[in-house]
């Protein structure tokens, strides 16, 4: 028996599963195609708004009561919002997982009362100010706007205090009937599955779903390389955002840039983490790899003393020139592979970690992608695939800002 | 509920060796406590054995510090070396056939690291530029501060230590604290996952049967306090934090004290999360836990809010701890913490490395590894009358209140 199955509803939605061998629970997850990069200026942090507004009920049951009847029958969930998706999931007991399914399904048609949009309000701008107080999320934030602007990808996901404040419930439901047609959702599941139960299940519960085709515009990402200091005074550490170009989600190369980002800024082992962290230069520098629709990026944290930031700064980019000039060694990509393929395989047990995987992957390729043949496309890459990524995508330059109490910071040599 | 075998075996230094092989699972994991946490530090060395547990990392046995995480991405492992209050822990994750070659280098490390001097410099700025991102960290921040003024000295005291016990350490104190501390009586390894029980329990009795038991050890405790502070910084935000004590493990109340700390802020509608985020907006995160050592344990609350909510933050949380004890629980909110609590015990059958860790904690407060029938036939047998008699039968005692942020609270009796 196949261990992934796939059927559409008449309504347009896509529903996939995959069994996970010798999971207890099941997870399930709605994943709506739609995020900041979807919005417009005025509505900035609609998307990530419109999310917590579901669990604030439907015509059939309010906030509370989405609460307790998740609750009741001990199902974990939650949502995500990020520039280009909004997932709602949860993992329950297979036994109970009619009834928790029955409220995701519940709240993906949600009331979008004015009273409730109030009061979420203000939880929005508490979260936003949680963020501000955080030096790191100020400078991603910061360096995403000065990467992508006025590519779409350079939008907030959360939005401003004034874009927020600002927002009406009318453009809420707006936005909704624009967005949440059941053609721009997939329904997956992931983990002890029954699959003619399944589909019962989401036929009951979502087949009498209408709305309308969601349109999204993918112009050409190309990143700005410019460079923004930004002064916290009262800041103990440096924060720097380094963002580059990188192969998109639809671009064979993505596994090339995966291991790519890993050989340069994985936590351990890494040629950042020799550069930067073992000689104590810094307390944080990491790569990843960040795939988007027809887009992509290489995004460098770094955290350090004020004094050390310029020049710990250039030591990143000179590990960018170096893996430009000279690529990575067979024996180096080895390593890499061996770390890559085994995280895969731990987060692969539960089903939680196969829903996110196999749900943005029929949201944009209409493919299923099993574990293995993930790990097989890591074991295939060569040096010379990524050198070739390194030659389409060349590093550096990259877009940098800096946050902290540093202000006199020059930009890095690139040449 | 469970289908495990779970296998111990006490080696002639003392060490415990705990096992749990899981039908199904590709990865094992293992948890190594130590009884070297910061509890134990000289009260002017304090953020010693944090940076202990960086040197050993770096060179042990027959490899020098690249050698180390070269061999350990090659096989795969996923690792994390550190120290908390009462341990310091080595942990890792891999493919089950990677288990004991991982194991054979974390003996080296915890057995015969190399102690290379040249290696104390770095460690040093690296755990003094933690301390400086901890500062840029409110929410954490304000946990370590309230943990230091609620619990006597030193189970309060935070594993980061302070900038002077950092600047003070030196080579000579890290190797004495090694010799005395790290120790095979009072350690405990757990292994979960893909494993061969009698190959493991061989292997582990040849990589540490010939680990010497240590000597001597005896913790002063000492009063802290005050039991109300503030923190001044310039934030977004005010961090509100409180404890009150609550039954270690070995308590007769202790499933009753569990279920209530749930019932108060730990799921989605729970009342904290209810009364203070849904129903008046106030928050973005707010919610209680359960912490324990040995002797004494605390449930701690914590929430972020802006200046003008933050003094309604807290007065709701202290009347809703009130409320609890004064009018106690329903049958409905008892039968949402079970839900959630069984669902999350099954779930741990999924992840190796949550089992490994859960087998150590048990094992350390208890002295055995409670089976998962065992916890959930205490969990069927709670009742509301049982929860309720013991609320009333123990009113909270005044809690421990720190904020953090432009301004203090005022802290009204009800507290």
């Amino acid at each position: 028996m196949s261990r992934f199955h796939h059927t559409q509803l008449s309504n347009g939605l896509n529903v996939i599963a995959e069994r996970v061998d010798h999971a207890r629970s099941i997870s399930a997850g709605f994943f709506v195609k739609t995020g900041s990069r979807d919005e417009t200026p005025s509505i900035a942090g609609i998307s990530h708004f419109l999310e917590h507004m579901a669990f604030k009920g439907s015509d059939k049951r309010d906030a509370l009561a989405v609460n307790r009847d998740f609750d009741k029958v001990g199902a974990k969930h939650n949502a995500q919002t990020s520039e280009e998706d909004t997932v709602y999931h949860f993992t329950s007991l297979p036994e109970y997982l009619p009834p928790a399914f029955e409220v995701l399904a519940d709240i993906m048609r949600p009331k979008l009362d004015a009273t409730d949009f109030d009061v979420e309000k203000q939880v929005i701008l508490e979260e936003i100010k949680m963020y501000m107080d955080n030096a790191m999320s100020v400078a991603y934030e910061a360096a995403r706007e000065l990467h992508f602007t006025p590519h779409p990808l350079g939008r907030s996901v959360l939005g401003t205090l004034e874009s927020v404040g600002a927002l009406t419930i009318e453009e809420m439901r707006d936005y909704y009937a624009r967005r949440y047609g059941p053609s721009n959702i997939v329904l997956a599941f992931s983990g002890r599955i029954d699959w003619p139960a399944l589909v019962d299940l989401a036929a009951e519960r979502c087949g009498d779903w209408t709305g309308v085709e969601a349109k999204r515009v993918t112009p050409p990402a190309k990143g700005t390389g410019k460079f923004r200091v930004i002064e916290r005074a009262e800041d103990n550490q440096q924060s720097v955002v380094m963002i580059a170009d990188a192969p998109s989600l639809e671009s064979p190369d993505r596994y090339a840039a995966q291991l790519l980002a890993t050989a340069l800024g994985d936590h351990t082992g890494s040629r950042l983490y020799w550069t930067l962290i073992d000689p104590g230069l810094a307390d944080g520098a990491e790569v990843s790899y960040q795939d988007y629709n027809q887009a992509g990026a290489f995004y460098t944290f770094l955290g350090c003393d004020p004094a050390e930031a310029e020049a710990n700064i250039q030591k990143v980019v000179d590990v960018y020139k170096k893996v430009r000039d000279e690529g990575i060694a067979s024996d180096e990509l080895e390593v890499v592979k061996n770390k890559v393929l085994s995280r895969s395989v731990l987060r692969g047990e539960r089903p939680m970690g196969r829903l996110m995987s196999i749900g943005f992957t029929w949201s944009y390729r209409r493919e299923y992608i099993p574990l293995e043949t993930e790990i097989e496309a890591f074991q295939r890459v060569t040096p010379a695939d990524v050198k070739r990524v390194l030659e389409e995508w060349p590093q550096p330059p990259m877009t940098i800002t800096t946050v902290g109490p540093k202000t006199s910071i020059n930009p890095p040599d690139f040449s | 509920m469970t289908e495990s075998i779970l296998y111990t075996h006490k080696l002639s230094n003392g060490l415990v060796l705990l096992a749990d092989p899981m039908p199904g699972v590709q990865s094992a994991a293992f948890n190594l406590l130590i009884p070297a946490g910061a509890a134990y530090e000289p009260a002017d060395r304090c953020g010693l054995a944090s940076m202990l547990s960086e040197w050993i990392t770096r060179g042990a046995g027959d490899r020098d510090s690249r050698e180390i995480l070269t061999d350990l991405d090659n096989l795969g492992v996923t690792h994390g070396e550190a120290a908390s209050t009462v341990h310091t822990s080595v942990s890792g994750a891999t493919l089950g056939r990677n288990l004991i070659p991982a194991l054979a280098i974390f003996a080296d490390i915890v057995l015969r690291p190399r102690f290379d001097d040249d290696e104390i410099e770095p460690i040093r700025a690296l755990a003094a530029q933690s301390l400086q991102s901890l500062e840029d960290d409110p929410g954490s921040k304000v946990i370590y501060e309230l943990r230091r003024r609620h619990y006597p000295d030193p189970w309060g005291r935070p594993a980061p230590g302070s900038i002077e016990g950092v600047e003070a350490t030196t080579g000579e104190d890290m190797r004495r604290f090694f010799h005395e501390r790290y120790r095979p009586d009072g350690a405990i390894l757990g292994v979960a996952g893909a494993i061969d029980w009698p190959r493991l329990k061989d292997e582990v009795e040849a990589f540490f049967g010939d680990w010497k038991p240590g000597k001597g050890g005896a913790i002063v405790e000492r009063p802290t306090g005050p039991k109300h502070d503030h923190i001044t910084r310039e934030t977004n935000q005010i961090q509100i934090a409180l404890a009150y004590p609550t039954e270690t493990m070995t308590s007769v109340d202790y499933y009753q004290a569990r279920a209530a700390v749930g019932i108060l802020g730990g799921f989605a509608s729970a009342r904290l999360f209810t009364e203070v985020r849904e129903k008046r907006g106030l928050c973005y995160s707010v919610g209680s836990s359960y912490e324990t050592h040995k002797n004494i344990a605390a449930v701690m609350c914590h929430a972020g809010t802006a200046a003008d909510r933050a003094q309604q933050t807290l007065d709701v949380t202290l009347a809703e701890i009130d409320r609890l004890h004064r009018e106690g629980v329903d049958s409905l909110e008892l039968d949402m913490m079970r839900a959630g609590l069984k669902s999350s015990l099954i779930m741990q059958q999924e992840s190796s490395m949550n089992r490994a860790s859960a087998m150590t904690a048990d094992w350390y407060f208890l002295e055995r590894v409670r089976p998962l029938d065992e916890i959930a036939a205490k969990l069927d047998g709670l009742t509301a009358e049982s929860i309720n008699e013991y609320l009333s039968r123990r009113p909270p005692a005044d809690p421990t209140i720190l904020t953090l942020g432009p301004k203090p609270l005022a802290i009204t009796k009800g507290a």
